[in-house]
């Protein structure tokens, strides 16, 4: 379970996340719609300790994650992360790259890893691409890579931020089905997607972001169906 | 001028003694390279620790040994320490007079090789649960050396080189203090200083060989 809790965060003078009260339950899959620069982004790194908050408290499976107690790194094993830039390891082939992070962090063994590599590779439709290096991949195809290498460390959550944004509109689907897959499988997901219809299909719970604040969550049909906060009727107006 | 008679068969008989003078030369050269490239990655942690003071000293090494003659710096590794009662011998004050100056450089190399790596890179690795260290040492340090790779090999033949500064703190085994011996011996200085300009051409042509070699073999990407 991942609880935030009146979380406040800024940058500078710029308040980005103006006191967020969200809880998301095991298995369910969120997807966070909104502007740029509504925090939708900033709230995913938060989440995994990759930037610090200013108030407020973030809890997954009750470990604070701002705490100084906490060994953060431990804490990320069980949260994956893939953002809008794959940032594949260029000097590792795209086995290695998933290879990696099981092997120096978990100490699995070679054997160990590489069957968890392959295993996670086939799953995301990479089982033909095991050798090559990342530079030979397309934008979409190192996106996967890169959802492989965080399911490789087995983590109990994924954040996905905007991981379809940077690629090209033909490159999006395969993606998005990678996804759609692992939400069918039970994986509990926040999305947070410019990608309508998708969030439309494959979430329990849609939140809407507006200028640092939560401004509307409910199931999908609901949220998209009979908008009630003026600036999400306004949104989906745009978007649509 | 014309009056000089070439005697080449003199500096062929001592041949032998250059070619293992040019042994050492290179034994010096590549350790230098070795402990340089440690050094110099270590200087690079220091500038990335954020700690001032061992930022300062990182800052310090890479301001002597880029700014001051590398005859200075080896000067100083023999005769500088002595003052203090530290007695070195020829080859280890070459040595780390070379290797001080290799680190010095190498160190602002690596400095510009990290700014073409994104910090998205180690985020990436610390977002798999990655420490700082481990992140650095498995995902940008590999990267850094790539990219730092043709101006290391640059240094390396920069480390031949210097190695015939080693004269002037009585170094004799290398290739330039044997060829310097034999001078004094035999007086066939032109001939003699000829074949040694020669076996050091040959040395450094040999690295740019095998830089070639290394780049193809271990970059595929």
């Amino acid at each position: 379970m991942i609880e935030i809790e009146n979380v406040r965060k800024s940058f500078g003078a710029l308040e980005v996340l103006k006191g967020i009260d969200l809880t998301v339950q095991n298995g369910e899959v969120l997807t966070v719609i909104g502007g740029s620069g509504s925090g939708k982004s900033t709230l995913l790194t938060c989440i995994n300790g990759l930037e610090p908050i200013n108030a407020g408290t973030i809890r997954v499976d009750g470990t604070e994650v701002h705490a100084k107690s906490t060994d953060i790194n431990k804490l990320r094993q069980k949260i994956g992360i893939v953002f809008q830039q794959w940032n594949a390891f260029p000097h590792l082939t795209v086995k290695e790259n998933v290879m990696l992070a099981p092997r120096k962090v978990l100490k699995q063994s070679r054997a160990e890893a590489e069957a968890m590599a392959v295993r996670q590779l086939e799953h995301v439709g990479l089982g033909d691409k095991l050798d090559v290096y990342p530079t030979r991949l397309s934008g979409g195809q190192q996106q996967r890579m890169a959802i492989a290498r965080a399911l490789a460390m087995s983590p109990r959550y994924m954040l996905f931020d905007e991981v379809t944004s940077a690629l090209d509109p033909q490159l999006v689907g395969e993606v998005l089905d990678t996804l759609r897959m692992l939400a069918s499988e039970g994986m509990t997901m926040i999305c947070v997607t410019h990608e309508m219809k998708f969030a439309r299909e494959v979430s329990d719970r849609v939140a809407f972001f507006h200028q640092g604040v939560m401004a509307e969550i409910a199931p999908p049909d609901e949220l998209f169906g009979s908008p009630r906060d003026p600036n999400l009727q306004q949104f989906l107006a745009a978007t649509h | 001028m014309f009056n000089y008679t070439f005697q080449w068969k003199q500096v062929y008989a001592r041949l032998p003694e250059m070619l293992e003078g040019a042994l050492v030369t290179m034994q010096i050269a590549v350790l230098s390279m070795v402990i340089g490239i440690v050094l110099a990655v270590m200087l690079t942690l220091f500038r990335l620790s954020g700690n001032r003071i061992l930022g300062g000293v990182a800052q310090a090494w890479v301001e002597v040994a880029r700014n001051t003659p590398a005859l200075f710096q080896i000067y100083m590794a023999h005769f500088g320490v002595a003052s203090f009662g530290i007695h070195f011998s020829p080859w280890t004050s070459l040595l780390i007079g070379i290797t001080f100056n290799n680190a010095g450089y190498l160190a602002e190399n690596f400095r510009g090789a990290l700014k073409a790596i994104p910090d998205t890179q180690a985020r990436s690795g610390r977002s798999l649960g990655m420490s700082e260290l481990q992140a650095f040492r498995h995902i940008v340090l590999p990267q850094m050396l790539r990219i730092a790779f043709l101006p290391m090999s640059n240094q390396m033949v920069w480390a031949v080189l210097m190695t015939s500064l080693g004269v002037t703190v009585g170094m004799n085994t290398d290739l330039y203090g044997v060829t310097q011996d034999l001078n004094a011996l035999t007086f066939r200085t032109f001939e003699l200083f000829f074949v040694a300009g020669v076996i050091f051409y040959a040395i450094v042509k040999l690295i740019q060989l095998a830089t070639r070699l290394i780049a193809w073999r271990m970059f595929r990407y």
